[in-house]
């Protein structure tokens, strides 16, 4: 970066880190600067080392990696090469670290307010105790929580999840630093919790003074946060410049691909993925590593890295074509979607109805009463923040829910048993579900064909052949091919496990498909094309879906009603476009209004 | 990202959603041999502890087996005055008796592979059984049979071995059984918390949710994951059995003379140990090296299952 301005407080330089035997990169050429009292928001992927290239900051790699190359200065000092008492100092002194879970990184064993006066005393901050102390309750006002020593006497895990991640930060914040790492401190919080942990960082570093480095997967989180952004892809910076011009005028086609992969909540615009996934380290082309998910790719792209160029010294890029994409509009990227409208009104067609369900967790009521209607051919999504009770909805009527359950769910007409166990078989196969998590979903040590095999075995009576032609049916419809069908699950993406995942679903023929936040442990790309997928089968099937998601941005591109969950009830009931666009309950708004969303003028 | 789901109902996953820590190698068309417990032989192979283990087992294993072929004398055949020391026509010596102690060494070796293999394989094979019924139930069947388990925990199990051999006699299978069963509870505990752990993830409740029977649940979607803690299991198990089987044939429970045994030959010879050690030391150091081999696998398994020595930069 030829980057003129004085007032740098931090200066990456050629930053490489390689795994340690191996000598594979993980980060390669990486540089930056931050100015000082600006967010930086850092990008990428998983896998893309924007994690690794973060702690680097702090002069930290984890195990089994090293930095091989290049310079890391902070306010004139030199980290990486500091010495082991000098770095001491500098960590948590000149920079310091908010980790992503605060819940793991808080020692559960002391009282936050020990924890906090332990890092004032480590770093010698002031002259006396008082002063400490007092030091101690301006943490506490500045990230909002209370001072009192009642509060302070608490332990984290008397803490909520955003509070535990406000001590974080004012852990981080105590000795007043130059600059703040900030490591997906949100991710692991709900969206109202979210909104709130990032007012109180915008406010913070804008009154300090403090620089921050913001490293996340979600550009509309960095969108509301950030003044310059850097987007890192297989562990390079492809893309960094002011907020604005990226979000108008971005040039590297990875990162228009990234802002058409999000989620839009004003649902103007359709969702698009990128096919396939990123690469990881050691996986990497000697060119551009985005080459083979690439629309603009050249021949030199896969063997030639191309350099730091862009329009001004404070917007770079590293394509090849950046002038060619930069000429082409970003409407041709970024087409609109199609609203949905028909309503489901007559009571026969209805396919899965809940009466009065109320359920329990042990002896726990987390359900109360709640009402709700799947209809033929329509994807209704049910939507709440974690502990809502949607999730159990869906296990309710999936036949996984292990506790006591009241009230009626009946499928076309005829009353469910509890567990899938109690079913008949025609019930079992109608029904399928598809978990959160596709790392968990299936099992490591079967492959594709055993897992596949499985639901056909147990519904159809067919040959081998009749079997394996099934097979590949159910791949192709989830846009995989035959040849998987060796492999075990841990030689797949994870976009590629959840594909087979919802390929066994559809295995079964089912009338009913329930979706159990099925994107929430994938990559925004990836996130957008299984959605994509989803409301394809959807409407080629005619399958009636329940779609469980905490992301309300999502629902508009592939569900036609909504149901909003608050505690254990449906607050709000109907028509997605009218929901989102006239939200009737409180808590819809609120959800609503919390829900980072990307700026007006990169929604086209 | 959400925080796993409702009301805890899923206290196993991990709330950092987003980069999972599974490798992505350059995906090969075809599939390779991917058993876990292969893995975990092949794991375990590349560490010096597991390869001298093994090399020491398979040396004594070939002594035990193929002894008797070289041995100079039949064991049974007097060849001398009772506790002479080494000589060119005896080289270790002769017992109490007066036989050979080389060829006896040669000859007893093989109750101690065979009833201890033979154990700690009844011991594995109840205790899973009971272990995986037991981590998959839950409640009160979990209940009774881990209490069950702890009763069998509560007594010594050479005090539990002795107490029915004294009662039914010192069979060969009973000893077996006894230790075998001393070993279950054990290897219950181990099964049932990695059953525990693995019931939980989803791709069981997926099973159990179209149908799939239990039996085969247990059998087909459990066990071949806790494959590699098995492994380790039998190994640590293993040298049990080889102590508790000549620890019994020490004090009279086991092998019975005029037979050819290690442990036996320990009590047989201990009172002239002052004269003739070698009638106690060669056996006493076969043991030892035994179960010296038969840990250091069970540690080079244990470790590689556990990735303790593994190259930590995973690509």
């Amino acid at each position: 970066m030829s980057e003129q301005r004085s007032d740098i407080v931090l200066n990456v330089r050629d930053l490489r880190i390689v795994l340690d035997p191996s000598g594979i990169d993980i980060d390669d050429d990486v540089s930056f600067a931050i100015h000082q009292g600006e967010v930086l928001g850092l990008v990428g992927e998983s896998a893309s080392g924007k994690t690794t290239a973060a702690t680097s900051l702090l002069a930290y790699q984890r195990r089994g990696a090293k930095v091989s190359d290049g310079h890391v200065d902070i306010d004139g000092t030199d980290v990486l090469a500091a010495s082991r008492s000098a770095l001491r100092r500098i960590r948590g002194g000149l920079i310091s670290y908010v980790p992503q879970d605060a819940s793991a990184a808080l020692n559960p064993a002391l009282r936050i307010g020990d924890q906090l006066i332990e890092i004032l005393n480590e770093h010698s901050f002031g002259s006396s105790g008082a002063e400490r102390q007092a030091r101690l309750k301006q943490m506490m006002d500045e990230v909002l929580l209370p001072s009192d020593r009642a509060f302070l006497r608490r332990y984290p895990h008397q803490l909520s999840g955003g509070q535990q991640q406000r001590v974080a930060i004012a852990m981080a914040l105590a000795n007043r630093p130059k600059v703040i790492v900030l490591d997906e401190p949100t991710t692991a919080l709900d969206v109202t919790t979210q909104a709130h942990v990032l007012d109180t960082v915008r406010d913070l570093t804008r009154s300090y003074g403090v620089s921050a480095l913001y490293v996340t997967h979600d550009l509309a989180v960095v969108a509301c946060l950030a003044d310059r952004i850097a987007v890192m892809y297989a562990g390079r910076l492809v893309e960094i410049g002011p907020k604005e011009d990226l979000f108008i005028g971005a040039y590297h086609p990875y990162t228009r691909r990234l802002l058409a992969a999000i989620p839009d909540i004003t649902g103007e615009r359709a969702l698009h993925g990128i096919p396939g996934w990123a690469p990881r380290p050691g996986q990497r082309v000697a060119g551009c590593a985005f080459t083979p998910r690439c629309d603009w790719r050249l021949d030199k792209c896969a063997t030639d890295y191309p350099p730091y160029e862009g329009p001004d010294p404070d917007h770079q890029v590293r394509c090849w074509r950046w002038q060619e994409v930069k000429a082409r509009s970003y409407k041709a990227d970024a087409p609109l979607r199609v609203k949905a409208d028909a309503v489901c009104d007559t009571v026969e067609k209805t396919v899965v109805s809940v009466r009065d369900v109320t359920a329990f967790y042990q002896s726990k009521e987390i359900l109360h009463g709640v009402d709700a209607t799947l209809c033929e051919h329509r994807c209704l999504a049910l939507v709440g923040e974690s502990g809502s009770g949607k999730t159990t909805l869906a296990r309710c009527i999936a036949g996984l829910h292990q506790f006591k359950i009241a009230g009626a769910i009946e499928f076309q007409g005829k009353a469910l048993a509890r567990e899938s166990r109690g079913r008949t078989r025609d019930q079992r196969q109608a029904i399928q579900y598809i978990f959160q998590s596709p790392y968990s979903s299936l099992n490591p040590r079967k492959t594709i064909r055993q897992l596949l095999a499985q639901p056909i075995g147990i519904f159809f009576k067919l040959d081998r052949d009749g079997t394996e032609e099934r097979m590949v049916r159910v791949l192709d419809q989830v846009a995989l091919d035959a040849s998987l069908l060796n492999r075990y699950p841990e030689q797949l993406s994870g976009g590629e496990r959840q594909r087979i995942a919802i390929a066994r679903a559809l295995a079964a023929e089912p009338t009913v498909l329930i979706c159990d936040e099925v994107t929430s442990w994938l990559d925004v790309s990836v996130q957008a094309a299984i959605i994509e997928l989803l409301a394809k089968l959807q409407l080629e099937t005619g399958v009636s879906m329940l779609f469980v998601t905490h992301n309300l941005a999502l629902i508009r591109s592939v569900a036609q009603e909504v149901a909003v969950m608050n505690d254990g009830r449906i607050v709000e009931l109907g028509l997605v476009d009218a929901v989102l666009e006239d939200p009737q309950a409180d808590y819809t708004k609120a959800l609503l209004a919390d829900t980072p969303t990307l700026p007006a003028e990169c929604r086209i | 990202m959400s925080r796993g789901s409702d009301a805890g109902l899923d206290p196993l996953q991990p709330l950092g959603t987003l980069e999972p820590l599974e490798s992505l190698e350059a995906v090969p068309l075809v599939a390779r041999g991917r058993r876990e417990w292969v893995q975990t032989i092949i794991g375990a192979w590349s560490l010096r502890r597991t390869k001298i283990g093994f090399s020491m087992f398979l040396a004594l294993f070939a002594v035990a087996v193929f002894g008797r072929y070289v041995a100079p004398y039949a064991p049974t055949e007097f060849v001398g005055p009772p506790f002479s020391l080494p000589a060119p026509s005896y080289w270790l010596g002769t017992d109490f008796l007066g036989r050979d102690v080389l060829t006896r060494v040669l000859y007893g070796g093989l109750s101690v592979f065979v009833l201890g293999i033979a154990a700690t394989l009844i011991g594995i094979v109840l205790g899973v059984s009971l272990g995986l019924v037991s981590g998959y139930a839950r409640r009160w069947a979990d209940e009774s049979i881990m209490r069950m388990l702890d009763v069998v925990l509560a007594f010594p199990s050479i005090v539990l071995a002795m107490l029915f051999v004294s009662i039914l006699g010192p069979r060969l299978w009973l000893i077996v059984l006894m230790v075998g069963i001393s070993h279950m509870p054990r290897i219950a505990r181990v099964t049932r918390a990695a059953t525990v752990e693995l019931v939980a993830r989803d791709f069981v409740r997926a099973a159990a949710a179209v149908g799939v029977p239990r039996r085969k649940i247990l059998l087909y979607e459990v066990l071949p994951n806790i494959s590699s803690p098995l492994l380790v299991e039998f190994g640590l198990r293993l040298t049990y059995s080889i102590i508790m089987i000549a620890g019994l044939s020490f004090i009279g429970f086991g092998m019975q003379p005029p037979s050819a045994d290690w442990g036996l030959m320990i009590n047989e010879n201990r009172i002239a140990i002052t004269i003739q050690p070698w009638a106690v030391v060669a056996p006493v150091l076969l043991i030892g090296a035994l179960t010296i081999s038969t840990n250091l696998m069970a540690d080079g398994l244990a470790r590689a299952m556990m990735g303790i020595d593994r190259d930590t930069a995973v690509t």
